[in-house]
C-alpha cells in the first residue's frame, strides 16, 4: 500500500475497526505516515476521518487493529500516551480552555512542569517556538479574547511545545480566511521540511492537491485507496471518496429581484461578553434575492442573526419588515411577520433535541390553528404536518416519534429546513446551512434555498464557505469585527483574494 | 469601639464554619463538580468531630476524624457523579438528607454533653496590633488555618500547576483530557478534599465554637455556603468577606438576645440569614455577566471521553 521511501513509516495503523453503539465508524482501515510527509485524509462527513485520527491520538480505543510507531507496536490508552510518543492533534473544535491564558493552555498537561508555574520561562519558550514557525501570538491574552485564527495558532503551538513528531490537523482551514490558510500552509511546509509527519484532514480538493504529498480517501469508514498526490486528479479523488460522480454545482436562475422587503439600519448589538459584537450595520434584502454574508466565524454573524430574528435586543438601530418597525418585538412576532430562521446550532437552537419529530415540526405554530386549539394541541393535525415535511423534504426517519437527536446531521437539517420553508417564509435568515453535511445533502440544501428564492423569499445567507456563497448569492457582504466591510453587487466576478482581504479587515479601497 | 471589638472577634469565629464550607465547595466546583449536600456533610462533620473529641479528649483528633468522614462522603459523591455520571443535584440533596438524618440518629445520646474545645492562642506581635490584633489574631488555631487556607487557595488556583489542572477540568474537561490530564482522577480528588473542608466547617461549630452537639446545629449554614460560592464568584477572598458578614450579623444578634430586647428571638435568629442573602444579592446586582464568566463552564456536567456530540 505504501509505495514507501524505503524506510519504516513513522506511524502505521493496521486493520483498525471502531464501532459506536452499533454504528461502525471505521472498518479494517490501514493508514501510515512517513517522516517529512504531508498526508491528506479525505472523505465525506461521517466517513470516519476524525474517528480514525482520534484513535491514533488515544482519545478512542480501537475495537480491532494495531498501531505501530517506528515499526514497533504501541497501545495508546489516553492522549497522554500518544503525546508522550510524539503524536499531536489539533481538533476542529480546538481543545483550549477558554478562561485560561495562552501560556497556561500551552503547558496544560505537560508532565515535567514544576509545582509553581514558571511563567517567564514558559513565555520565553513560546516566543522561541512561535518565532521559529511564524506563529505570532500574545502569550498573556485570554483564549476567549482571541479570534478563531489566533486560537488555531495556540492549538498548533500547544502541540509544537510538546515536540510532537506527527501532527494531525482536523480540517484546519475550515475556520480561516484564505490569507490565514496560506500562512498555515507555510507552517506545515516548514514542519514537514524538518522531518515531521503531518496528517491533514480535509474535504477541500484544491488544498489537498496543492499542499500534500499523499492522499488517503475514506468512504463509509473504509479505506478507499491511498495514492500519491502528484499522480491523481481532483476528479479521480472525488470519485474515490464518494464512490460515484457527484458535483456540487447548482443552477441559479436569473431572477429580477422584487421590492425591498427587509431593511436593517445602523443596528448595534452586544455580544455575550458585553462587548459590541455588531456595530452600525445596515443593509436591505429584496424579494427573490439572496444576500450572502461572508466572514470568519466569530466576527458578529451569530449576534447579527439573533438580532434579526428578535432573539437578541438591539442597542440602537432599526429593523423594518415591509416598512413596519420590528425592533423590540417578541420573537413570536418576528415569526408571525414571516421572518424564519435556520440557525447554525441545529440541535440546540433549531430543535428541541429530546423531543420527537412531530413536536419539533409544530414548535413554531402550535399556538394557532389548525395545530393549536386554545390550550390544547391537535396531535392528529400535528402528525399530518410533520408527515408533510418529511415527505416534501426527503427526511428519512424511523418514525414520526423518533427524538430528533437520533437523526443524522443531514436528516436533521432537512427537517429543520422543511419546517421553516414549508411556511413560505417572506424573510429567511440562514446560518451555515451545509455545515457538516455530506455532498448529496449539501446539494439538496442549496437547491432548496434557491427554490425559496424563486418563491419570493428574501434570504440572508451566512456561511464560511466562499464557494457556497458565490454559488448562491445575488449580492455579497463581508463582515469583520462586527462591521460590514463592503457590499459586492456581482460577487461571482470579484476575485477571491479581494473577498479574502475584506474578510481579514482590509478596507475596500485597499482590496 | 471597645464594645465593638468583641463583636468583631466573635464575627470571625462565627463566620469560620461557613468559610471552611465555602472554601471546600469552591474547590469542588472549580473542578466541575457541584455538591449541594454541604448541610449534610457539615452535620456529619460536626457530630464526628464532637464524638471523637468527647471520647479522646483531644480536639485535634476530633477535627481530623471529621475531615476524614467528610472526605468519605466526598468520595461517595465523586463516585456517584464522576464515575457513574449521575445527576449531581440529586446526589447532593440525598447527601443533605442522609447527613441530617444519620447525624441526628447517631448523636442522640450525646445531646447535652459538653467538651473543653480549643483555647485561643495569641499570635506574638500581630495580636498587639490595635483593633486588628484582637479581632483577628487572638483566636484559635482553626481560625488561623482558615486564614492561611484562603491565601493558599488564591495562590494555588492562580499560580500552580495542580491549580491550573483543577481549573482546566472544571472549565473544559474535553480539552483537559485531550491534553493528557486524568480528568476523572482530578475531579474525584478535589471533590473529596473539598468535602473534607466542608466537614471541618461543621466540626468547628461543635468542637470549637459551641462545644456541644445538637441535632441540626448547623441550621442552614451549609445552604448559605452554597449560595456564598456563587456570590463570591469562586474567589476565596470574597468567600471570606461573605462568611464574616454572616458571622458579624450573627454575633450582633446574639449580643442583642443576651442584652434582652423586646424583639422576638426567632426574628433575631433569622437576621444573619436574611441580611447575608440581601447583601449578597445587592452586591451582585448587575454582575450576572461576571458571575457567568467566572463560573466553571462544565460545572455539574459529567464527562465521558467517547461520547460524541
Amino acid at each position: 500500500m505504501t509505495e514507501g521511501r524505503g524506510a519504516v513509516p513513522l506511524v502505521e495503523m493496521r486493520g483498525i475497526t471502531k464501532r459506536f453503539s452499533g454504528v461502525t465508524a471505521n472498518r479494517d482501515v490501514n493508514f501510515s505516515v512517513e517522516a517529512g510527509e504531508v498526508h491528506a485524509l479525505l472523505g465525506e462527513n461521517g466517513a470516519g476521518k476524525s474517528t480514525l485520527m482520534n484513535i491514533l491520538y488515544g482519545l478512542y480505543r480501537p475495537d480491532e487493529g494495531r498501531i505501530f510507531l517506528d515499526g514497533k507496536p504501541v497501545i495508546f490508552r489516553t492522549p497522554r500516551d500518544a503525546i508522550a510518543a510524539g503524536i499531536g492533534m489539533v481538533h476542529q473544535h480546538f481543545m483550549l480552555v477558554h478562561t485560561h491564558t495562552v501560556w497556561e493552555n500551552m503547558i496544560l498537561g505537560v508532565k515535567d512542569t514544576p509545582f509553581v508555574l514558571p511563567k517567564k520561562k514558559i513565555i520565553n519558550r513560546i516566543a522561541e517556538i512561535s518565532g521559529h514557525y511564524g506563529l505570532q501570538i500574545d502569550p498573556s491574552a485570554m483564549v476567549w479574547q482571541l479570534s478563531t485564527g489566533e486560537q488555531q495558532r495556540v492549538a498548533l503551538l500547544q502541540m509544537l511545545y510538546r515536540n510532537v513528531r506527527v501532527l494531525i490537523l482536523d480540517e484546519p482551514t475550515a475556520v480561516l480566511t484564505p490569507q490565514e490558510s496560506v500562512r498555515l500552509f507555510e507552517t506545515i511546509r516548514r514542519m514537514s521540511g524538518e522531518g515531521h509527519g503531518v496528517v491533514f484532514i480535509s474535504h477541500k480538493m484544491r488544498e489537498v492537491m496543492s499542499e500534500t504529498h499523499k492522499v488517503t480517501a475514506l468512504r463509509r469508514g473504509e479505506n478507499a485507496g491511498t495514492v500519491a498526490t502528484s499522480e491523481t486528479t481532483e476528479e479521480a479523488l472525488a470519485e474515490m471518496m464518494m464512490g460515484r460522480k457527484v458535483t456540487l454545482d447548482v443552477n441559479r436562475s436569473r431572477l429580477n429581484a422584487g421590492k425591498t422587503l427587509f431593511e436593517v439600519r445602523n443596528i448595534r448589538v452586544l455580544g455575550d461578553r458585553g462587548v459590541e459584537a455588531v456595530s452600525e450595520v445596515s443593509f436591505s434584502i429584496k424579494q427573490n434575492e439572496i444576500l450572502g454574508l461572508a466572514g470568519v466565524a466569530g466576527n458578529g454573524q451569530q449576534e447579527l442573526c439573533e438580532a434579526l430574528v428578535g432573539l437578541r435586543p438591539l442597542l440602537s438601530g432599526e429593523i423594518k419588515m415591509n416598512g413596519c418597525r420590528m425592533e423590540g418585538s417578541s420573537p413570536r412576532r418576528f415569526i408571525r411577520e414571516g421572518i424564519y430562521y435556520i440557525p447554525s446550532d441545529r440541535k440546540g437552537v433549531g430543535m428541541a433535541s429530546g423531543m420527537d419529530i412531530v413536536s419539533n415540526s409544530i414548535i413554531k405554530k402550535y399556538w394557532s390553528k389548525p395545530v393549536g386549539h386554545g390550550a390544547f394541541i391537535d396531535w392528529r393535525n400535528s402528525a399530518a404536518c410533520a408527515k408533510r415535511i418529511i415527505e416534501d423534504f426527503d427526511v428519512s426517519a424511523p418514525s414520526l416519534h423518533t427524538p430528533v437527536r437520533n437523526l443524522s446531521g443531514g436528516n436533521l437539517q432537512k427537517l429543520l429546513m422543511g419546517r421553516e420553508l414549508s411556511e413560505a417564509p417572506k424573510v429567511l435568515i440562514v446560518m451555515h446551512p451545509t455545515w457538516g453535511l455530506d455532498v448529496s445533502a449539501t446539494r439538496y440544501v442549496r437547491e432548496q434555498l434557491l427554490a425559496a428564492r424563486e418563491n419570493g423569499s428574501a434570504t440572508l445567507l451566512i456561511s464560511e464557505d466562499l464557494d457556497e456563497l458565490l454559488a448562491l448569492s445575488d449580492r455579497l457582504a463581508v463582515m469583520f469585527k462586527g462591521k460590514f466591510m463592503g457590499l459586492l453587487d456581482d460577487p461571482a466576478s470579484v476575485p477571491t483574494e479581494k473577498i479574502g482581504l475584506l474578510m481579514a479587515g482590509a478596507p475596500v479601497e485597499a482590496a | 469601639m471597645e464594645t465593638l471589638i468583641p463583636i468583631l472577634a466573635a464575627a470571625v469565629r462565627s463566620g469560620t464554619p461557613i468559610l471552611y464550607a465555602t472554601l471546600g465547595e469552591i474547590v469542588t466546583e472549580k473542578a466541575g463538580i457541584m455538591n449541594i449536600g454541604l448541610e449534610g456533610i457539615m452535620l456529619m462533620g460536626a457530630l464526628t468531630g464532637f464524638s471523637a473529641t468527647l471520647s479522646t479528649g483531644r480536639p485535634w483528633l476530633g477535627l481530623s476524624a471529621a475531615f476524614a468522614v467528610g472526605a468519605c462522603l466526598g468520595l461517595i459523591h465523586a463516585f456517584l457523579s464522576v464515575t457513574l455520571g449521575s445527576n449531581q443535584v440529586v446526589c447532593g440533596l440525598a447527601m443533605t438528607m442522609f447527613g441530617g438524618g444519620a447525624s441526628a440518629l447517631m448523636g442522640r445520646n450525646q445531646v447535652g454533653m459538653t467538651i473543653k474545645g480549643m483555647a485561643p492562642l495569641d499570635i506574638p506581635v500581630l495580636s498587639e496590633l490595635p483593633i486588628l490584633g484582637r479581632v483577628f489574631f487572638s483566636q484559635d488555631i482553626m481560625v488561623y488555618i482558615s486564614f492561611i487556607l484562603v491565601f493558599f487557595l488564591v495562590f494555588f488556583l492562580r499560580c500552580t500547576r495542580p491549580g491550573m489542572d483543577l481549573r482546566a477540568v472544571g472549565d473544559n474537561p474535553r480539552a483537559a483530557d485531550a491534553m493528557g490530564l486524568p480528568v476523572a482522577r482530578i475531579r474525584c480528588t478535589y471533590a473529596i478534599l473539598g468535602a473534607g473542608l466542608v466537614a471541618l466547617g461543621g466540626a468547628y461549630m461543635s468542637v470549637v465554637y459551641n462545644k456541644f452537639w445538637a441535632e441540626s446545629m448547623t441550621a442552614g449554614r451549609g445552604w448559605i455556603a452554597v449560595a456564598m460560592v456563587i456570590f463570591a464568584v469562586w474567589n476565596p477572598m470574597r468567600a471570606a468577606l461573605g462568611a464574616y458578614l454572616f458571622g458579624g450579623v450573627d454575633a450582633f444578634q446574639l449580643r442583642l438576645q443576651a442584652a434582652g430586647t423586646s424583639v422576638p428571638t426567632p426574628l433575631l435568629m433569622m437576621l444573619p440569614y436574611i441580611l447575608t442573602i440581601l447583601v449578597l444579592v445587592f452586591i451582585s446586582i448587575g454582575k450576572g455577566r461576571k458571575i457567568s464568566l467566572s463560573a466553571p463552564s462544565a460545572l455539574g456536567v459529567p464527562f465521558y471521553r467517547e461520547e460524541r456530540d
